[in-house]
């Protein structure tokens, strides 16, 4: 009999906190204490319970790891799952080092999937803590979730967990956001793209019963061929300004050419020009040329300009021209964000969100493209 | 589990072997024509005249059995098959699983027909090519378009040759080089993109909008350039829902300077309503084994004709079934047709099949098939709407479907965590055939897709809701008959393992036991 | 007017029921998503509603109109050929199970499933290859297929194809090849109608995807250096594709013995009527590699085990294939094939066993033997043409009757006599030929009569 499977669970026991009573995001102990004032109640253990109840229906199949008390095993307790406890934490005063731990643990305990209910901070702690070692999968507990980790609800959590580990659902990169806590807490939101941590998705399914197309890609399958289209069609005489994310990065690699993941390059000639650069060094660079920009949606949101690429910004944008924008993505991109959702812009500028919006092409394959809605 | 299970039907079961278990060494089922001995004596030793490289060592390993024992295995499985005949299929959505007259059959099964072969001199085919004729006429009526031609053998084989009909069309104006883009919707059926993909063009996929289920306007004027080859797509689509921007669509891809082809897979509920050449459409097709009653044979042959305008008649594959005034005649001579898609001029049995079917029911069945469809559909989505679990998307906007309808079971999934492959494996415990679900990519959760048709009963109706009733309890009370699903088949549930090893698949005997013995 | 009789519902006491339970006073409420101005608004000019009676007798006139091959002796062939059709295999393929089923599960349909793995089972036996897929439309889109599989396998863009390949069938692959891959040909002995080994090794190179030839060719002979031309293509890094007609197979080394990786070909003959061309049936087998396998178009089925040990379940095989290259990712399609057919064909294999085929394949070429020795003892008559052994089919050649295939058929049908195939516009380079096949229908007394005819034709 094949071993069972391990699931690993994280509850970051602060997240949300805030949310409720106006706070933006529970980082910092200033932040924490005032929430606590405010009367605020721990949210993230209560949306972890969701997705245990969840799972609990099928707890014969899989092995669960938790850290003490507030950070998993309290919640587990309450489902009436019987957890392997490890790890030691401070009652009561955990921070994000014990969910870097806990990530780490677990890793070397070689768990099939970390199941974490927290925020953006959480995904944060997790990736810093084992990257894209771990399959890992976000349950919505936090008060900012720009990332492509999280799953829709915590209901649904359970079931792609359950569906990940039967053998049913695929992996993918997703994106880790990263938000400027305190211009945030001033309203204006400044997005970085953080990492990647390696995520279960609910591919479509194909039925074999009369027609159509026999295939379904997996993610990576996909961003490659986007990418050999994409660079079988690179003009000689254009500079690329190509965004940051995987499907990207896979145009980089089909050109066997070096890009940065999280940030700006630009290729010319299918060679590197200049990598990682700012808003001042491109606008350098294109002067007086012809560029064309690619970019991906990033996020759970579907942003395309406004978070993780805030260097491609409306004075490049407007350089460029709003016709030499390039938007690619993969059908499976497409769908998590949600099917018939629009994609998002925020520019910063209103005049460029404007130019940007209304239906615009996205390559979603080899000669296949899709018209997608993008607004402000 | 076996008290629990009390569905009232149990399938045939045989535990029947694989015919290779079957029969004894030196056992024949068929006697060959004898050679007379003159015949023998000047053809000499044929067997010499094959150089003996070529000659084959040993027959093919072959299972040897007695006429007698061919027909009982061959019965036995017969009644391990479900087909529309056996009992309610109305499940089964964009199949149009409608009864098959059976005096289509007996008209088909006819020498005068059955004997034909296909080069036959004209003369000795005037009434088979007149059927031919006259069926085309009348799709001609139902659709509005001007010739059809009966090559194609299924749907996506049909939306390939228009496909090849568009480009040769666009070729000829010199504009092909320009335009290679065809549109499509994702609602639509898969093969609206795949065929056209094919035939070398690109694909411009236009999505629903969440609130209405088809594409915005401004989407697909957004999609047309001058690359516009083209659109096509399904009308109505196999969510039920009929696309009420089809006229604009129409007139906006034309003034792109496209044309436009809908696959009218589902027909059925729009016969003698809705003429889609007069909307404007350039091309169509319909699946005779769907709106026009021909059997569906365990899935082939089927007949798809593709029904084009005067203008693009030039281009239809070879020969066109013409009639010069006195006599009827295959036109092979054709300059600008695309060639062939298939040998010879199609399924010609479904062709009568068709005819006979449109005779029996004239111009008013047909209107009434599209109207009982439709009602039929509907009273059955409003008794499945009343079982716990069930939800229905776009439901606000349209309340109301066509010819199908696409249902979820997210919500049963989220309480419970049975979803629509559980309850398909359970459905068929009460002898009913499983649902279909949706094609790729499932944009709607736990999908599933039923289609009564006309010629479903009230009883059929009623019975199928009751069964999902009782499925859909059980889901919420006693799930593990659903996990362990199917108990009254023909077989238990099937090992997967080797669908993806190559180590372990066999889609052959020889092939299994190499690899299992 | 009547209620109508495949339409339960429509009978009025059930209907206002159902609309009552709708809430909806009017049918018309349904269709409320169909604009106006798009709803026709008159009756289609069709017939009235016809009872059976009718239908039947206005049918059976038209067709009346026909002679059939039962009634006139007919020598056609060319991808559609005239064979016996045991009674038992029009009794299973009524059988209305089979007849109404369609693509349900293995669950309810187990029987389908056994009974196309059987096919591919003796197919695959056939032709000595371990994997055969879900049957297709006919043996040119089968080729069309295998041409698509061998660009996804190799990645090259270029087929060589014999100059002796069906018309009809090349015309086929090209539909399904333009944009994808170049179809290059090849020349022939005109002597033999071989395949002209030099002009393949000449033309063959590191582009070329595969070669295809045909076996018997559509000219009737056999192409007798099956395995030199494998070695070639295989020498070169290219793929084997050969095209079968399955009742030469009783008797010719089969192709996957003999290097082929592909073999596509017509099922019609095992037990399919002609059908004025609506009986084909399409095969697609190939070698049990990892490759071939995820590249193959249409559905395949394995067989497998279920919970309980005795019995057999059937899974689809790679239901998630990937394509190995962009470019090919959606270039086939197929959904409704000819499943009835394969049902029937096996069936059809079935009944013939291991002796019924060897029997049958020598007996074909012992009447189409004949046939050629008697047909070229009139004057100014050549058959066959080229210098090889043949099958059922066989080129013959009018030129020194000073008449053309045209006028002979003609007046052949005088005779109540159905001449073969004029394929003088198809292949000019043969002068006035006509392609005639003989198979196991066909009597001493109906070759005789032919010879006889022919005699009187050519006066």
């Amino acid at each position: 009999m094949a071993p069972k499977k391990k699931l690993g669970l994280i509850v970051n026991p602060i997240a949300g906190l805030g949310g409720r009573v106006g706070l933006k995001g529970t980082d910092g102990e200033a932040t924490i204490k005032r929430a606590v004032e405010l009367g605020a109640t721990a949210i993230s253990p209560l949306r972890a319970l969701e997705t245990l109840q969840t799972l609990a229906n099928a707890k014969d199949e899989f092995e669960l790891v938790t850290y003490p008390y507030e950070m998993g095993q309290n919640v587990a307790k309450k489902c009436g799952l019987d957890p392997e406890v490890i790890g030691s934490i401070a009652r009561g005063k955990t921070t994000a080092t014990d969910t870097k731990n806990a990530a780490r643990d677990m890793a070397n305990l070689r768990v099939d999937l970390i199941l974490f209910a927290g925020g953006d901070g959480t995904a944060r702690d997790i990736c810093e803590a084992i990257d894209v070692e771990v399959p890992a999968l976000g349950i919505p507990a936090g008060v900012k979730m720009h990332s492509a980790v999280f799953a829709v609800s915590p209901k649904k959590a359970g079931e792609l967990a359950m569906s990940f580990l039967r053998g049913e659902a695929p992996l993918r990169e997703a994106e880790v956001m990263d938000i400027d806590e305190d211009a945030f807490r001033r309203n204006r939101v400044s997005a970085r793209l953080y990492g990647y941590l390696r995520v279960p998705y609910e591919a479509s399914l194909v039925q074999p019963m009369k027609s159509g197309s026999l295939s379904t890609m997996d993610e990576k399958s996909s961003q490659e061929i986007i990418a050999e289209y994409i660079a079988e069609r690179m003009d000689d005489e254009y500079y690329y300004i190509l965004g940051p994310g995987t499907t990207i990065k896979a145009i980089a690699d089909k050109l066997g050419i070096k890009k940065t993941l999280l940030g700006v390059d630009v290729v010319k000639r299918r060679r590197i020009v200049a990598m990682d650069l700012n808003e001042e060094q491109l606008l350098r660079l294109i002067e007086n040329k012809k560029a064309k920009i690619v970019v991906s949606p990033i996020g759970g949101q579907g942003f395309i300009f406004g978070r993780g690429n805030q260097q491609i910004s409306p004075q490049v944008i407007r350089r460029i021209g709003i016709d030499n924008v390039v938007i690619v993505a993969t059908e499976n991109k497409l769908h998590s964000i949600g099917t018939g959702r629009p994609l998002l812009v925020d520019t910063g500028d209103d005049e460029v969100d404007r130019l940007l919006s209304g239906y615009r092409r996205v390559i979603t394959g080899y000669n296949e493209e899709v018209v997608v809605k993008v607004t402000a | 589990m076996k008290d629990r299970n009390v569905t009232g039907y149990h399938a045939v079961r045989w535990g029947e072997p694989i015919i290779y278990e079957l029969g004894r060494k030196g056992r024949r089922g068929f006697v060959i024509p004898r050679v007379e001995a003159a015949v023998k004596a000047k053809a000499g030793d044929v067997i010499s005249s094959v150089p003996e490289k070529m000659r084959r060592k040993a027959p093919p390993e072959w299972p040897q059995l007695s006429e007698p024992e061919v027909v009982r295995h061959f019965i036995h499985l017969s009644q391990q098959t479900f087909g529309v005949d056996s009992g309610i299929n109305v499940g089964v959505g964009t199949c149009t699983m409608k009864y098959n007259p059976k005096i289509n059959e007996a008209l088909a099964r006819s020498p005068r027909i059955t004997e034909l072969h296909p080069l036959q001199d004209e003369e000795t085919v005037q009434g088979i090519l007149e059927i031919m004729y006259k069926l085309q006429e009348w799709l001609c009526e139902i659709s509005g378009m001007d010739k059809f031609s009966f090559q194609p053998r299924g749907g996506a084989h049909a939306v390939f040759t228009n496909a090849c009909i568009i480009r040769a069309y666009h070729k000829l104006n010199g504009e092909l080089d320009d335009r290679d883009e065809i549109i499509t919707t994702v609602v639509s059926h898969p093969c609206n993109a795949a065929a056209p993909a094919a035939a070398g063009f690109k694909i411009v996929t236009l999505y629903p909008d969440e609130e209405t289920g088809y594409p915005d306007i401004e989407a697909l004027k957004a999609a047309v350039s001058k690359r516009t080859a083209g659109m096509m797509i399904t009308d109505p689509y196999d969510t039920g829902i009929f696309d009420s921007n089809i006229a604009e669509y129409i007139k906006i891809v034309h003034e792109a300077g496209g044309l436009v082809a809908i696959d009218q897979a589902n027909a059925n509920c729009i016969l003698g309503r809705v003429v889609i050449g007069d909307v404007g459409a350039d091309l169509c097709h319909f699946n005779l084994h769907k709106s026009f009653s021909t059997p569906h044979g365990s899935c082939g042959p089927g007949s798809a004709p593709i029904g084009v305008k005067e203008e693009l008649a030039k281009f239809l594959p070879l020969p066109t079934v013409e009639f010069d005034g006195s006599k009827y005649y295959l036109d092979y001579d054709r300059t600008h047709s695309i060639g062939k898609v298939a040998e010879f001029h199609g399924v010609v049995p479904n062709v009568v099949r068709a005819y006979a079917w449109i005779m029996t029911m004239g111009a008013e069945g047909l209107k009434e098939t599209s109207e009982v469809a439709v009602m039929n559909n509907n009273y059955l989505l409003k008794k499945l709407l009343e079982i716990r679990g069930v939800s229905l998307p776009w439901g606000k906007r349209h309340p109301f479907r066509m010819q199908d309808v696409r249902l979820s079971l997210e919500k049963l999934k989220e309480e419970t965590g049975i979803g629509i492959d559980e309850v398909n494996r359970r459905i068929v415990d009460f002898g009913v055939q499983r649902c279909f679900t949706s094609h790729e990519p499932w944009i709607i959760p736990e999908p599933f897709t039923p289609e009564p048709s006309e010629t479903a009963s009230k009883q059929d109706l009623d019975r199928f809701a009751e069964i999902f009733r009782q499925i859909s309890t059980e889901a919420y009370t006693d799930p593990e008959i659903l996990k362990k699903a199917p108990h009254n088949c023909a077989i238990s549930k099937v090992d997967l393992t080797p669908s993806s090893d190559p180590k372990k698949w066999a889609m052959t005997w020889r092939a299994y036991v190499k690899k299992h013995r | 007017m009547p209620v109508h009789q495949y339409i339960p519902n429509s009978a009025p006491e059930i209907k206002k029921e159902m609309l009552k339970y709708l809430a909806v006073k009017d049918v018309e409420e349904f269709f409320v998503d169909i604009p106006e101005k798009i709803r026709l608004k008159k009756r289609l000019q069709l017939p009235h509603p016809t009872p059976e009676l009718e239908v039947k007798r206005n049918i059976e006139a038209l067709l009346s109109k026909n002679k059939n091959c039962n009634e006139l002796l007919t020598f056609l062939g060319a991808g559609c050929w005239p064979h016996y059709v045991p009674a038992v295999c029009d009794e299973i393929n009524s059988r209305s199970e089979f007849l109404t089923a369609y693509t349900g599960d293995v669950y309810t349909d187990l029987g389908r499933y056994q009974a196309l793995f059987e096919f591919q089972s003796m197919i695959g036996d056939l032709v000595a290859l371990d994997v055969v897929s879900f049957p297709t439309y006919d043996w040119a889109t089968a080729s069309g297929d295998a041409a698509h599989m061998v660009v996804r396998t190799t990645g090259r863009h270029e087929i060589l194809v014999p100059k002796t390949t069906s018309p009809e069938r090349l015309s086929v692959i090209r539909a399904y090849c333009e944009r994808l891959a170049e179809i290059k040909p090849i020349d022939y002995d005109p002597t033999t109608g071989q395949l002209d080994l030099r002009d393949l090794r000449r033309k063959i190179s590191s582009r070329t995807a595969a070669i295809y030839m045909e076996n018997p060719t559509y000219l009737g002979f056999i192409e007798t250096e099956g395995e030199e031309i494998g070695k070639i293509a295989h020498d070169n890094g290219a793929l084997y594709i050969v095209g079968v007609e399955p009742l030469s197979l009783g008797l010719l080394t089969p192709p996957g013995e003999y290097g082929a990786d592909i073999v596509c070909g017509e099922g019609q003959p095992l037990g399919m009527h002609m059908n004025f061309g609506g009986g084909l049936l399409g095969f697609l087998a190939s070698r049990d590699d990892e490759r071939l396998v995820s590249a193959m178009p249409h559905r395949l089925i394995t067989i497998t085990s279920t919970q309980h040990e005795s019995e057999w379940g059937f899974a689809y095989t790679l239901p998630k294939r990937t394509m190995f290259a962009a470019r090919e990712k959606a270039t086939t399609f197929t959904g409704t094939a000819t499943v009835l057919w394969a049902i029937t064909a096996a069936v059809y294999m079935s009944l013939l066993g291991p002796q019924g085929i060897a029997e049958l394949a020598e007996a074909i070429m012992q009447k189409s033997h004949y046939a050629m020795k008697r047909v070229s003892e009139v004057r100014g008559i050549e058959a066959p043409i080229f210098k090889s052994p043949h099958f059922k089919e066989f080129t013959v050649n009018f030129d020194k009757t000073g008449k053309t295939v045209h006028e002979v058929n003609k007046r052949l049908l005088e005779h109540g006599i159905q001449g073969g195939k004029d394929i003088t516009k198809e292949f000019p380079q043969l002068g006035s030929t006509a392609l005639y096949c003989v198979s196991e229908i066909h009597t001493k007394v109906d070759i005789d009569r032919l010879s006889a005819a022919l005699e009187e034709v050519i006066k």
